[in-house]
């Protein structure tokens, strides 16, 4: 599939477009590598876990509900070690609540992430010890309404940028997300639950399948140049990877009567959505690198002047 | 809807009472780089390092092989910079960028190059100060704010280097600082423009090149510029970042180029990305609903309800 | 000017908003022709052949300003009979002696008037250093045999003195006045020459001609504005009297909006020339008192006594010079304390100086604010003769490679020099920059403007004033009690200056109230015409005689543009008399009307009984245009009330001139010593007697040698300063310009396969440097003489210490000087260019070698093969 970058690349006509030296016009994003991508998968699976689990708790999945928990409070944990490791000033992570601003996803991603990784980490801890188990379950139920926020902030992070590949695929990149945080949920439960408590994941893997194939096709198909970065180089590879892993993830889980079947399609289904998220990081990085992205859309309208 | 989409985007009269300030606010305060009369002397790069103790690049010096460009770019230690531009220019024609000279003969017909007239643009770039600041916008901590003046200020002792106004600003002009972690940029002198100075750039610029002032004042000046030059023949002069109407509400920082923007690395027509803000919220809700509705779905089968009876 | 003086832009920037037309000639495409109308690249080194063809389409097409020819300049004088021109000696003036490469300038003079260069008869001692040569000895002591040198500092401010009035032919006519003469030599500078020698297309010429002379005569004015790229040529100064003489011609001198503004390379260089530290003069354009003519103040005033213009007022300024430096201890009976002035032997200048290190004549020297391991032509011979010292003291800011030569330098990695074997012991003293002393800077336009410390200077840095001072005070201190005659002179200086502060710094304003002078009272004198040759007065510079009047520092007043007259004289204040315009009383007609109304300037006001005007009055105030000398009469009274040029002997402004030039009466085009190309014009290659110094070190090209086929040419970026040891020190600026770089153009790129960003080795006879390659348009191949010339870019400002860092370009060059000022040759040169870095250690030595031998030159002698005809 490596070709497919060059093939597809074709396809697209490429403008002749000037430039300062061929400098790029953006900043280079200076989120780290892995710190913000992972964070992106971790958020993501944590959210769609904890809603999980508050559902799988509502109907009675206890053991599946406790794996949804643990997933949830250990990604989002480990998400926030993240996060804070990727400031340029780790002491300040606490100015992140300083003020509530509608206008940055990120300040609300943090009042988003605070919360829930606080009631995700209580209920997990409530269910480790044994300890105000109402208190647990409420945190429980906390997280899990918080949880598809969790999901799809992060695509609105991304998107709230001048970046092209991730400013324009601002209406599919939530789907994308939010697919990709089902399948990382689901990959995570059939990792860690009881045999017994599969068929949920399994349907949610498939719906979260579904969601980020069609959410993608539509990246690739309607962005015409800006999709570019999608299609080709790394990023490209990245996600033609993540998914031929879902596709694989998603063909697994409905395997059965092998016992390695659903360890292989949790695998997969995480795998894959490492990939995603790696893989639009990157097509951000490399559309902010290049200044034909911004250069030749702005040209061709989608600027100032195109606006309604 | 109209008055929240001009928080956003759009043309907005006074940024500076949208930030909350008292009607008695100082007139917001701009640069008009006029471009047409840059000599390239690099001036306003030093002088703003001087009075900002902006940090020397560090690490090696190297030849970047850009004209006599060897900054390179706008960034958080050089909160000025001059472009050069290398064009051949044949009557009736447009200019030719010459680039990075490769090894062998000149590009294109010989002759044709030898007939044309070298041009040597310079331009010196600083941060736009934009009506609508998508740096400001995206900042989560308040480290970036909009002062009394109208102009987008990083706080240094509120920044946390989260990094979003990189991405975020349509310029490319504020960046993390290597070994700092904090952003930096231009702050068009706040302190000086409190203490009623001129930004040491604009007061450094031999030419008056860079041009400090009320906004509304340099917009006319500029307007006159331009009409004078276009009566000299200059038929390339225009503006840039100087109408409201455009993807910034207008620039606070703003210029007159002899070239289409891109040429000086500038982005030709960009769009703070807050504009679309409301509308990706509402895909992410939508979105996050359908996270819960497919999580909700997946627990549906016989008996669901009836597991949760003890 | 954009480049180097980006500051004083601004103006040309503002003129051109204005409406006025920019035309910049340059080899390379600069900042400056970025903001200019027209571009005029051109091979460097012909700017006479180009201006030379602009005064031939003054003079043939009669577009001079004649009215202010006839009565302003030497036009109508008529020329002796014996006078014979280039045109008629293939490339010699009359008077050539081929044998000493002098000439004898007798037959230069006007019909009529005795030659009597009253500086020049100051002024015996030969133009050549080259005592090996046989004679020299006799050229030195040889008294009355000397040739007339025309060493043109020693005029001063003014010409040669003239005795007796020429014949004039005011309808010019006669064939023999200066503006038939100057028909004749220049006719043959026409387009089509310019296009061949100078690689200017004749469609360009055209424009630049129609566009000067248009601008040119009653209603308008053209200003012509040169940097040291200029002066640096073995025909600098005549480059100088050819853009002198278009001016004079087209009206353009002592008007508003005219003039030659010289840009200096400095930011004080006409404070330094004016006070100064060159080495033929005394403050204020004084000639130094040579050792075997001028024994006495008589003898050395004499030749001004009796002769006309300001400088017949010449004792009067050298007494009060004395009064100033010796106080009390000058007066009448002892002629001033004139036998303590200090004498000249013969030539001093640098690069003398730097010969006379090598022979180990020369055992101490002191280094200020001047870089030569980098900054001087011929890098190396300048550190060879440092490094043969007993003694070097090196005053600065940072530790230049001047004064870490004998670590570091080239020669130590070449193994030439050995650091245990120089016996150079160096003294570095950090300097004080201008903003941690107090002092004034003279610029360009002659205005002296005072800067105040902001700072006290870091660490052991000190300001010259306080080094010069305490060094003074020490050494008197040491002499104290001293019998011995010699140690007087020391002794009895006014040493006096007060000293304040942590430091002990002394009072610059106490060296200010004493360069402006004092009466008898003790007053401070508002005018040079106060000056009495009686003792009654004091005054260190008499040109800068009002500058403290009343006791207020004029140098420091600070009123801004907009609260005063477009002249500002307000601001800061001009030498002399704080005149903004020189020889101004030209911008009037003959009768005193302004030529136009859109041009006054100064005019005489005939109810008043006055001149009168926007700026002061370059004349006296008093004197009617029809005043018309007594016979007798002297200094400025023997000027009449229509001779504007008064420090001329004749009022007049020069377009031929019959003295004071070591090179001819008109410039000619020659070309550089070393030249890819013969010379069109003459037979004569070269000018006839420049200066050249044979050394195994200081070796030259042949003219047209294909082993150094290339012209190159140094020059400086606005990032950097000189020889760049107040720059490359610092982050801010090194970061801006960060390696020595060449410019070369895409054509010879592609001819020698140099890549954009790679290296480069430039060769020279002299050594090799590596350069980093920029390929741009911004430098364009020529067609000369039928053949494409390339031409290398060098910026000079590199050397091997400091955070910037690279060869230094001056490595390159020769030395070979201008006759009459002695500057060196460094604007245009010849050199081969490779790919590749060059050569380390003993390797670069066999390089350098091998390409000489391949140019046939002989490694014993330095003789070029065919270039050095007559020229030594």
């Amino acid at each position: 599939m490596t070709g497919g970058g060059e093939r597809e690349r074709s396809m697209v006509p490429r403008a002749e477009f000037r430039s300062y030296y061929g400098r790029p016009i953006l900043k280079r994003p200076t989120w780290k590598v892995p710190d913000v991508p992972g964070y992106l998968f971790l958020g993501g699976t944590a959210g769609a876990s904890a809603t999980m689990a508050a559902v799988a708790e509502l109907t009675g999945r206890r053991e599946l509900a406790g794996a949804g928990r643990w997933v949830a409070a250990g990604a989002s944990v480990a998400g926030v070690a993240a996060l804070v490791h990727d400031l340029g000033r780790p002491e300040r992570f606490a100015h992140m609540l300083r003020v509530l601003k509608p206008t940055s996803p990120l300040s609300v991603g943090s009042w988003i992430l605070a919360p829930f990784s606080t009631l995700a980490t209580a209920s997990a801890a409530s269910q480790a010890t044994g300890r105000l188990p109402g208190l647990g379950r409420f945190a429980g139920f906390g997280s899990g309404v918080l949880g598809p926020a969790m999901c799809t902030y992060t695509a609105v992070l991304l998107s709230d940028t001048a970046v092209p590949a991730w400013h324009e695929a601002y209406p599919e990149l939530p789907y994308v997300f939010a697919g990709s945080a089902l399948t990382g949920a689901a990959g995570a439960a059939l990792l860690c639950a009881p045999r017994a408590d599969h068929g949920p994941p399994i349907r949610m893997g498939l719906l979260g399948t579904a969601m980020e194939l069609a959410a993608l096709h539509r990246v690739e198909r309607r962005l015409g140049l800006v999709g570019e970065p999608y299609v080709t180089g790394r990023p490209g590879r990245l996600l033609t990877l993540s998914k031929a892993l879902v596709v694989a993830g998603a063909g697994l889980s409905l395997v059965s009567g092998r016992r390695a079947a659903p360890l292989l399609a949790g695998g997969a289904y995480l795998a894959a959505g490492l990939c995603t998220r790696f893989g639009i990081f990157a097509a951000g990085i490399a559309s902010a690198q290049d200044p034909v992205y911004v250069v030749t859309p702005q040209r061709q309208g989608l600027g100032a002047a195109g606006l309604p | 809807m109209t008055s929240d989409r001009n928080r956003l985007s759009g043309p907005l009269a006074d940024p500076t009472a949208d930030a909350g300030y008292p009607d008695t606010h100082p007139p917001r305060m701009g640069f008009f780089t006029d471009t047409s009369v840059c000599i390239g002397c690099k001036a306003c790069q030093v002088a703003c390092k001087e009075w900002n103790l902006v940090p020397a690049e560090t690490g090696e010096l190297d030849l970047l092989g850009q004209s006599f460009d060897n900054t390179g770019a706008l960034s958080a230690n050089n909160w000025r910079h001059v472009a050069f531009i290398e064009q051949t220019v044949t009557p009736d024609r447009p200019p030719v960028d010459l680039g990075m000279p490769a090894i062998g003969p000149p590009a294109g017909d010989a002759s044709d190059a030898g007939d044309g007239q070298v041009r040597w643009l310079m331009s010196s770039d600083v941060c736009k100060h934009c009506t609508h600041a998508a740096c400001l916008d995206v900042c989560p901590t308040g480290s970036l704010f909009r002062t009394e003046f109208g102009t987008v200020v990083v706080q240094e002792d509120i920044c946390n280097g989260c990094g979003y106004c990189v991405p975020a600003c349509p310029y490319g002009v504020i960046d993390i600082r290597p070994g700092d972690g904090r952003a930096f940029k231009c702050t068009l002198c706040y302190d000086r423009l409190g203490a009623g100075r001129e930004p040491a750039c604009a007061q450094a610029c031999p030419t008056d090149s860079i041009q400090f002032g009320p906004l509304e004042e340099l917009r006319e000046r500029a307007d006159l510029r331009v009409t004078e030059l276009h009566e000299r023949g200059v038929d390339e002069a225009r503006l840039y970042g100087r109408d409201p109407q455009d993807g910034v509400g207008g620039d606070g920082a703003f210029f007159l180029l002899l070239d289409e923007p891109e040429v000086y690395g500038l982005p030709p027509d960009p769009v703070v990305t807050t504009r679309d803000l409301p509308s990706m919220w509402r895909h992410a809700a939508t979105a996050a609903v359908g996270v819960a509705v497919s999580v909700a779905l997946s627990f549906l089968e016989r008996g669901a309800l009836e597991r949760r009876k003890p | 000017m954009a480049e180097c003086h980006p500051v004083g832009f601004q103006w040309v920037v503002e003129a051109r908003e204005r409406g006025a037309t920019i035309i910049h000639v340059d080899p390379r495409f600069t900042r400056t022709s970025a903001l200019a109308d027209v571009h005029v690249p051109l091979r460097a080194g012909t700017d006479i052949a180009f201006l030379g063809a602009l005064i031939n389409h003054v003079l043939s097409n009669d577009k001079d300003f004649r009215e202010y020819v006839v009565a302003y300049t030497n036009a109508p004088a008529i020329l002796r009979e014996d006078f014979a021109d280039t045109e008629d000696l293939d490339g010699l003036f009359s008077g050539f002696d081929p044998d000493s490469h002098h000439y004898e300038t007798t037959s230069w003079m006007y019909e009529g008037a005795r030659a009597s260069a009253a500086a020049g008869d100051r002024d015996r001692w030969p133009a050549s250093g080259d005592e090996g040569g046989p004679g020299a000895a006799d050229r030195q002591h040889g008294g009355g045999e000397l040739r007339e040198t025309g060493r043109a500092h020693s005029y001063g401010a003014g010409g040669p003195a003239l005795s007796g009035k020429p014949a004039m032919d005011p309808t010019l006519r006669h064939p023999r006045c200066v503006y038939q003469v100057l028909k004749r030599h220049f006719a043959r500078y026409t387009p089509e020459l310019v296009e061949d020698v100078c690689g200017v297309p004749r469609e360009l010429f055209t424009r630049v001609a129609d566009a000067i002379t248009a601008n040119s005569g009653r209603e308008r004015t053209t200003a012509l504005c040169y940097s040291v790229g200029w002066t640096q040529h073995t025909v600098g100064v005549q480059y100088i009297r050819t853009a002198a003489i278009l001016q004079a011609l087209l009206g353009n001198i002592g008007r508003p909006g005219g003039g030659i503004l010289a840009l200096r390379g400095h930011a004080s260089i006409q404070g330094s020339t004016d006070v100064p530290t060159l080495y033929d003069l005394l403050p204020g354009y004084i000639p130094m008192p040579h050792a075997h003519q001028h024994q006495d103040l008589d003898a050395f005033v004499a030749a001004d006594a009796g002769t006309t213009g300001f400088w017949g007022n010449m004792r009067a300024y050298v007494v009060s010079l004395l009064k100033a430096w010796w106080g009390e201890a000058a007066d009448e009976e002892n002629d001033y304390r004139f036998d303590w002035l200090p004498r000249l032997t013969g030539d001093h200048g640098t690069y003398r100086t730097v010969l006379n290190q090598l022979s180990g004549e020369c055992k101490g020297y002191f280094l200020v604010g001047e870089n030569p391991a980098v900054g001087s032509a011929n890098s190396k011979l300048q550190r060879l003769g440092l490094a043969n010292l007993d003694w070097l003291v090196v005053r600065d800011l940072r530790l230049i490679e001047s004064a870490t030569f004998w670590q570091d330098g080239p020669e130590i990695e070449t193994g030439e020099l050995r650091t245990e074997e120089i016996p150079t012991e160096v003294f570095f003293l950090p300097a004080a920059a201008h903003t941690e002393k107090d002092g004034s800077f003279t610029n360009t336009q002659r205005l002296l403007q005072w800067h105040h410390a902001a700072v006290e200077p870091p660490g052991d840095a000190r300001s010259d004033l306080w080094f010069y001072h305490h060094l003074g005070r020490i050494i008197r201190e040491k002499l104290a009690g001293s019998t011995d005659p010699r140690d007087r002179p020391l002794l009895d200086l006014t040493w006096d200056y007060p000293t304040s502060g942590p430091l002990a710094e002394p009072s610059a304003d106490a060296v200010l109230a004493e360069i402006n002078g004092h009466g008898q009272d003790g007053q401070p004198l508002s005018s040079f015409t106060q000056l009495r040759d009686d003792g009654s007065t004091s005054c260190g510079v008499w040109i800068y005689c009002g500058v403290r009047a009343d006791g207020h520092n004029r140098a420091a007043n600070r009123r801004p543009r907009d609260e005063q007259s477009r002249v500002a004289p307000d601001w800061g204040w001009a030498w002399p008399a704080n005149r903004r315009i020189l020889y101004n009383r030209a911008s009037a007609d003959p009768e005193g009307r302004p030529w136009s109304e859109r041009k006054r300037y100064v005019w005489w006001d005939a109810e008043q009984g006055r001149w009168t005007g926007e700026d002061v009055p370059d004349c006296e105030a008093d004197k009617p245009p029809d005043y018309r000398p007594p016979p007798g009469a002297r200094a400025q009274d023997a000027l009449a009330g229509t001779d504007p040029f008064i420090m001329q002997s004749d009022g007049r402004a020069w377009l031929f001139a019959p003295a004071g030039l070591a090179d001819g009466p008109l410039p000619a085009h020659y070309e550089p010593y070393e030249s890819p190309v013969d010379n069109p014009l003459y037979g004569q290659q070269t000018n006839p007697a420049l200066q050249a110094y044979d050394h195994p070190a200081n070796r030259y090209h042949p003219a047209g040698s294909e082993v150094y086929p290339y012209a190159f040419t140094t020059y400086r970026l606005t990032e950097h300063h000189t020889a760049g040891g107040m720059s490359r020190t610092l982050p801010y600026l090194s970061e801006l310009q960060p390696e020595f770089f060449c410019e070369v153009s895409p054509e010879l790129a592609a001819e020698r396969g140099l890549e954009h960003l790679g290296w480069a080795t430039i060769t020279t006879a002299r050594t090799a440097v590596e350069a980093r390659v920029l390929v741009t348009e911004r430098i364009r191949p020529l067609r000369i003489r039928g053949r494409t010339i390339h031409q290398v870019g060098l910026p000079y400002h590199w050397g091997p210490n400091g955070l910037s860092k690279g060869d230094a370009a001056n490595e390159l060059l020769s030395v070979v000087l201008d006759p009459n000022v002695r500057i060196q040759e460094s604007k245009a040169a010849t050199c081969d260019i490779q790919p590749g870095r060059r050569p380390r250690g003993p390797a670069l030595r066999a390089h350098v070698a091998a390409y000489r031998r391949r140019a046939g030159l002989n490694e014993d002698e330095g003789t070029p093969p065919g270039a050095g005809e007559g020229q030594r």
